[in-house]
Formats: C-alpha cells, structure tokens, sequence
C-alpha cells in the first residue's frame, strides 16, 4: 500500500497548493481575506502533507520496502543505516520531495512572518510561492513520482549510488536546497511588488535576510560540495567546472550582486530594473540548475536520469522568466530611477562595478556551461569546454572583484573627495603593495598570487582599519575597549557582518589560489616495504589487507608516513568493490594541516599485496578554504541578526 | 549631466532627498509623477518588451537540447575493423568474430547487475534475434564484471538464445572501449564496426540499423 498512499498524498498536496495559489490571487484582487485565510490553510496542509510523504518514503527506506520502486533502486540490505535516511535524496524523485518540502517550509514561514504585516504584498507573495510549489509538486505526480510501484517486488534492491554514502552527502543538497528554494522568497516578493505595481524598495527592506540566509546556505552548499570532492572522489580537487557546479554557482554569482546592489537602491533609490532582473535570473538560474542536472542535455558526473522531467523543467523556466520579465515590461513606466550617479568616484559605481562583474561572471559560467549545446546546434561539432576556460576568464574578474571588496564598503557615497580617497585607502595600498613585495622577497614568484596576496592583505587592512577607526572613537568617547568593539559589532551588525563575510571569502580566495600555484603530486609503484619522498615527506608501503563490508568489498594500503625522520602517521587509503558498480571506488586518507595536506590515492595493486600504486599529493593551503567557510558562517549569522538600531 | 548605466530607465523624476535613504518612500501604488515627456518615451514604451523576447532564443537552445544525446559520444571505432575475439559461450563452445565475417553482427555487452538499462533492452535483443537469425544477422552478448550463476539466471528470466559468454579478464570489453553497461555495436558484413550504441538498446534503433546493414552490399 505504501506506493499507493504516497501517491495519494503528492496529488493531494498538489490539488491544495493549486488551490491556495488560486484563492490568494483572488482573494488579493477582490480583496476578501477570507481566501486569503483558507489558502493560508492551504499552505499548510500542504506543509504537512509533503511532511508525511517525506517520512513515508524514510520509513519505506528503513524497512526495505522494495514494493517502492525509488526504494529499490537506492537502496540493498547492506546499505548502512544512516545512508538509508539520506538515500531519501539520493536521487531525483526524491530530491524534489526534498526540495518541496523546503519550499513548504519557507512558504510557512512567510505565512508566520508576515500573516499581519505587508498585507499589499502578502497574498501574492503566497500565491506564487504555492504556485511555484505546485509545479514541483507536478513534478512530483506526473514525470517523477518517488512512489511509484515495483512488481514483482525484487528480493533486494540496487543499492545506493557509493560516491554518496559519505556525511559530505547527508549534509551537502539538504544546504545546497535551502539555498535554492530561500531564494523563492524574495523572488515571490518581487512578483508581488510588479503584480501591485508597488515597486518601491519595500520588497528589499522585507526580504533582505531572507536573501542572506539563501545566499548563505547556497555558499554552504557549494563549499560542502567542495569538501566532498575534495575527500571522496580522488582527484585531489575540489571544483572541476562541470556543469552541474557550474549551474549551483551561476545563482551564487547572481545571488551575490543582488546581495549588493539592494543597498545601492536603499540608499539611493536608482536600479530598480537592475534588482529585479537580478533577482528573477537568481531564482531563474536555480530552477535551470536542476533542469541542467535532471534532464540530460548536458553531459556531467552529477546527472543520473534524463526523462520526461526535462521538458517540465523548461516549461516551467519559459513561464517564469517570460512571464516576470513580462511583468517587468508592463511595468517599465514605474521603474525610473529617482537618482542618478554622481562620479564614477563613488560607493554606487564601485558596487555597479561589483556588480557587472559578477554577472559577467556568471554569464561566462552559463556561456560555458551551455557552449557544448550551442556548438552542436550551431556547427552540428561535439565539443566539451573545460577548466581551463573557465579559469582563464574567470580569474581576472574575481581579482577585480576582490579588489572591489576593498574599495566598495569605504568609499564615499555619491563622490568621493580626494580627502576621503586619502584617508581610506592610503595606507591599505601602501600595506598591500609592501605585502607583495615582501612575498616576492620570500621566494614567491607566481605573479598571480602575488597580486592575490597583495589585493587580500589590502582588503584585510580596509576592514581593519575601519574596524579600528570606529574602536578608537568609541574609546575617546570613554567607553572600555571590549564593550566598544562588542556594541560596534552588534549595533552595526549588517555592516560587520558584512566584512566578516568578506574576511571569509579573502581566506578562502587565499586557499584557491595557494592549491593552485603550489600542490605537488606524484604516481608510482612501490614493492611492500619500499618507500619514496615527496614534499618532505618520506612514505613507505607497509602491504594490503582485504575485507568484506556490510555492502562492498575493500582492499586496504598501509602507509608509514615520516617527515625530517620523525614519525607522522599510518595511512590507509583504500579501494572498494561495489557488486552494483563497475569501476572500484577510491577511498582517500589525507593528513590535514593548516599549512598542507598529505593526500594517498591507492592506484592498482598486486592481489598477492606485493606491490602497489599510490598517488601521492601534497595540497598545498586547501585547509584554508574550509576554514573561509566557518568565518563565512560567522559573518552570515552576524549579517541577519535583528537589528538594533531601533530597538 | 554625470555617466548614467544604460539599465537606469532614462528619466529622472523625483527629487533626491533619498539621500541619506531617510527620504519619503514611494507613494502606495508606485505612481511617480510624470514630468515632462522625455524624447526617449517611444522607445522605452516597445524596447521594454525587448527584455522577455530575449529570453527566447535561449529557450529555443535548450528546447533543442532534447533532440541531442550527449551520451551518444562519436566513438573512434566507429568506421574501423572490429577487433577480433572469441569466446566461451555459456551454452558450451565457443565463437569467434572470424567465423561471422559476411554476416551482420551486433555484440551487446551487459551484466546481470546492470539494473535497469540491461533489463528493459533484453526482451527487445532477443526478439531481433529471433527475427533476423535467418536474414544472416547475429546477436552475441558479454557478459562483463558478472558472476556465471547470476547471469545465468538473467538469461533464464528472459530466454535468451542468442549466443552468450562472459568476458572473464575484461579483454574484449577493453578492445571495445567499454565504459559502462549496456553498449551495443553494430558490425557490417565486411567486420567494421558502423554504429556504437550506449544505454538500453531499443527495438527500433536495432531494427533500423541492422536493416540498413543489411541493405549494403557485402
């Protein structure tokens, strides 16, 4: 019966979702808020029905209950526990459960938050988040269903795919999806601002920690991804630029000169179109995402099913980005600006500035990512692009944008006086441009890093700097250095939030750019009890050792590791056989450190254990981009604390 | 008057007392008012509309997207001579590609553990097969990276009678650039491969190939 009720419970779900859409549109029109109550109610049983399906499917999972076909195919009886919680998101049916679910939850929220404020905006905003909720919901009935019977139900099932039983998994989409779908709320926001024609900024006021959460869970999740690469897939990477990267990052850029350019029109009420049109490609590019990884146009590591789904997904992309941008049109006469820019010397073209270049950014990504299409469109040629594309165009414009951070928060608004320039950037460019050359004294010869290093240690000192500046009047004021610093940071927290988030995105530049430049690796074959040096470190073969886990089979490497003759570690790098799989699955063992990392492959091996094949790497600073993600964590929950100001 | 970004609407209506962003909000319903008609009203009033047409040729490209497989990679066999191989059938004997020259060929490489793909496309190979045999095309199946009693049964579940064997070291799969399962390759009658398959091969993809095979001179 489980199929059946699951399914009853989506097509449910998807009839209240139309339902609630449609009263909250006309209740909005006609002005009866009554409707507006029952699609609120709507909204809710919506919640909780998707909720019951959700925990359906993870019963069906706990209990191997083959008669579910998505159960079958993601799970056998050796899949570990834990695992079989998350294969729930394992692969697209239930991904998109996942991700309504979500969506149900932010729509909730906003039920919560503003039930009695915004009551111009409110009924639109939940009329196109039920909307936009229905069409996943669609999805969910029609070309994707999660429960859909298997007959006759197999003794045991397929068994989840093994480069996702790792925790990088139990953590990445569920951080990866808030961040997709948060971006629903400021999206449904701006609808609504085009639908009432109100196109001040008080969508931008209403939304602007909503954005930071999305765009804080969107920047987790590509780190997380970022993290899984790096630990489980062996190449010793952590971005590789393929598609379905590409397509989480492209709302991330978008999403990020949003972030930006809200505060330019706050304060100066000018790119109202640019707002919008930011806003709609972000939630645009989120759903082009999944349509990038479920449909199969593209080819990619990440994209597992191709289907009718495809066709769903780009429906759904023409309707909204046609139908926003429609809105937008219609609405073109309200949307002159109320001021204009001053000098090219200002805050407003140094965020303008920010903002061309993350959207150049992104469209270089998309040009990319879609090249591959257009080329056999266009040419009828197969042709793939690749990392050195992506990196050779992109790099240029994030030292641009790293250079950006310094100048944008310090700057005066308006036009900046050769005063102000002085005062704020004199000694941070002194500072940084003494960095570099000190680097260079160092050794240090790679230009490009030099420059990274130099523009990071530059915008450290702005943000410092400022930080001290502000400390010092709070203390001649006559209050005690902690309290100062503490009331400065709490009180403008948006502002220090801001910079923290800043300082975390330099950390993890400094990361990029350092693996980059300086880690080394190297392949070879060692007989059981020779051993070679790299890097320092001198790494013997100690021999292998064969083992049969609940679901797979593993061949186990020793390694003795020293380094300068002191004794490090024993490392056991591995390889193992799933029977659903044809390829064996590296496991890597690394030595983390802040400096670098030690980083074993094992490669082929003689089954008798005499010899083997071990690629060795050491990464050089990758460390530091993790820890970029934790400052970025701190900067992002600093960023959305109430203000207090008014209070 | 100071450089303005071409996305700023050209207009400048209102005072700037929104400086310090302490100014009046927008009036309910957004309505500014209209000052003089600036000359670039005509076109604003249809270029507008320029911003969702230009959404459409991106749509049409990835409509497009569909009517491609991306997984339908040239492969560099194709047009080249087949690499010999013989083996062991799992029905006793053996079969070697020599002994096929002057027939049509389709060697299917599978596993029992290839779930779904595998599956959907046994019923449809063993059909062809069964409608070809007489017309000089034959169906040969390897068995990749598979246990003999696990594929035994996978032939038992579907009746296969087309000649089977397993490809204990990976040889051939190898010589065919193998690199997941199912893939097909379609051989003409002078033993050069002509058309790599990959996925579940359906009826009509055989059917249209192996008449087309057929249609040639040997």
């Amino acid at each position: 019966m489980t199929p059946e009720i699951g399914y009853a419970l989506t097509a449910v779900a998807l009839a209240l979702a139309l339902y609630g859409a449609g009263a909250a549109a006309i209740g909005a029109r006609r002005g009866h808020p009554a409707l507006i109550q029952s699609s609120q109610h709507a909204a809710l049983g919506v919640f909780v029905l998707i909720a019951a399906a959700m925990l359906l499917l993870v019963y069906a999972f706990l209990t191997f209950d083959f008669s579910v076909r998505y159960v079958a195919m993601n799970t056998n009886r050796g899949t570990p526990f834990y695992y079989r919680i998350t294969a729930l998101w394992g692969a697209l049916e239930g991904s998109i459960i996942l991700w309504s679910w979500m969506l149900s939850l932010y729509t909730l929220l906003v039920i919560l938050r503003y039930r009695t404020r915004q009551p111009e905006f409110y009924p639109w905003v939940l009329s196109v988040m039920l909307g936009i909720l229905a069409f996943f919901l669609l999805v969910m009935t029609i070309p994707a269903p999660p429960f859909q019977r298997l007959t006759p139900i197999p003794p045991d099932g397929r068994g989840l795919n093994p480069l996702l039983e790792d925790t990088g998994m139990i953590t990445h989409p569920v951080a990866l999806y808030l961040g997709f779908t948060g971006f629903t709320v400021p999206f449904a926001f701006a609808m609504a601002a085009l639908i009432t024609g109100r196109i001040g900024d008080e969508w931008l006021t209403a939304t602007r920690r909503w954005t930071i959460v999305a765009w804080y869970f969107l920047s987790l999740g590509l780190l997380i991804g970022g993290w899984w690469s790096y630990h489980v897939l062996g190449w010793g990477g952590y971005w590789a630029w393929d598609p379905v990267e590409n397509a989480a990052f492209m709302p991330w850029l978008t999403g990020t000169a949003f972030l930006h350019s809200v505060m330019i029109q706050e304060r100066r009420r000018i790119l109202k179109l640019w707002n919008l049109t930011l806003i709609i490609l972000t939630f645009g590019l989120t759903i082009f995402g999944t349509f990038l990884t479920r449909s199969g146009i593209l080819s990619s590591v990440h994209s597992f099913t191709q289907g009718a789904i495809g066709a769903f997904f780009l429906g759904f992309i023409a309707l909204v980005l046609l139908g926003a941008f429609g809105l937008v049109a219609a609405r073109g006469d309200r949307l002159k600006a109320q001021g204009e820019l001053d000098s090219i010397l200002s805050r407003e073209s140094a965020f303008l500035l920010n903002n061309l270049f993350l959207v150049a950014a992104a469209f270089t990504v998309f040009f990319g990512t879609v090249f591959p299409l257009l080329s056999e469109a266009v040419r009828g040629v197969k042709v793939s692009v690749g990392a050195p594309f992506f990196n050779l165009v992109n790099i240029p414009i994030f030292l641009a944008l790293i250079f950006l951070m310094g100048v944008g928060p310090l700057i005066a608004w308006r036009r900046a006086s050769r005063e102000n320039l002085r005062r704020n950037f004199l000694w941070p460019v002194a500072v940084g441009v003494a960095a570099a050359a000190v680097f260079r004294l160092l050794g240090v010869a790679n230009a490009l890093a030099l420059l990274c290093f130099g523009l990071v240690v530059f915008v450290t000192a702005t943000i410092l700097m400022d930080f001290y500046r502000a400390t010092r009047a709070k203390l001649l004021s006559g209050e005690r250095l902690l309290p100062a610093m503490g009331g400065l940071v709490i009180r403008q927290n948006r502002r220090y939030g801001g910079f923290v988030v800043h300082l975390g995105i330099l950390v993890i530049a400094l990361g990029v750019f350092g693996s980059n430049a300086w880690s080394i690796q190297t392949e070879t074959t060692l007989g059981r009890g020779e051993a070679f040096q790299i890097g320092g470190y001198h790494v013997r073969f100690d021999g292998l050792a064969a083992s049969e886990e609940s679901n797979h089979f593993k061949v186990t490497g020793t390694f003795t590791v020293a380094n300068n003759g002191h004794r490090l570690a024993v490392m056991y790098p591995a390889k193992k056989f799933y029977p659903q799989e044809q390829t064996p699955i590296a496991y890597v063992d690394y030595l983390m450190g802040l400096r670098e990392d030690l980083y074993l492959v094992l490669g082929d091996f003689a089954r008798d254990g005499s010899q083997a094949t071990i690629k060795v790497q050491v990464n050089r600073m990758v460390t530091l981009i993790w820890i970029g993600g934790l400052i970025l964590t701190l900067g992002a929950a600093l960023a959305v604390l109430p203000d207090r100001k008014k209070a | 008057m100071a450089a303005r970004p071409v996305w700023e609407s050209h207009a400048e209506v209102g005072s700037d007392a929104s400086e310090r962003g302490l100014g009046p909000r927008n009036p309910p319903g957004g309505g500014i008012g209209r000052g003089a008609k600036p000359p670039s009203e005509g076109i604003w009033r249809w270029g507008k509309w320029a911003i969702p047409l230009a959404v459409v040729p991106l749509l049409i490209l990835l409509a497009y997207g569909f009517r491609t497989d991306p997984r339908a990679i040239p492969s560099p066999l194709v047009g080249r001579a087949a690499a010999p191989f013989s083996i062991t059938l799992f029905s006793g004997g053996s079969l070697s590609l020599d002994e096929l020259k002057g027939k049509v060929v389709v060697v299917n490489f599978w596993a029992s553990w290839c779930y779904p793909a595998c599956y959907e496309e046994a019923p449809g190979l063993e059909r062809g097969w069964r409608a070809y045999r007489d017309r000089g095309v034959v169906v040969v199946g390897v068995d990749i990276q598979d246990t003999e009693e696990a594929a035994r049964k996978f032939m038992r579940q579907f009746s296969l009678t087309f000649p089977n064997g397993p490809d204990p070291a990976g040889r051939i799969s190898v010589d065919y650039g193998v690199y997941g399962v199912p893939e097909t390759f379609f051989i003409d009658r002078s033993g050069r491969i002509r058309k790599k398959h990959v996925g579940a091969v359906t009826e009509a993809v055989f059917t249209g190939e192996v008449e087309r095979l057929l249609k040639e001179p040997s």
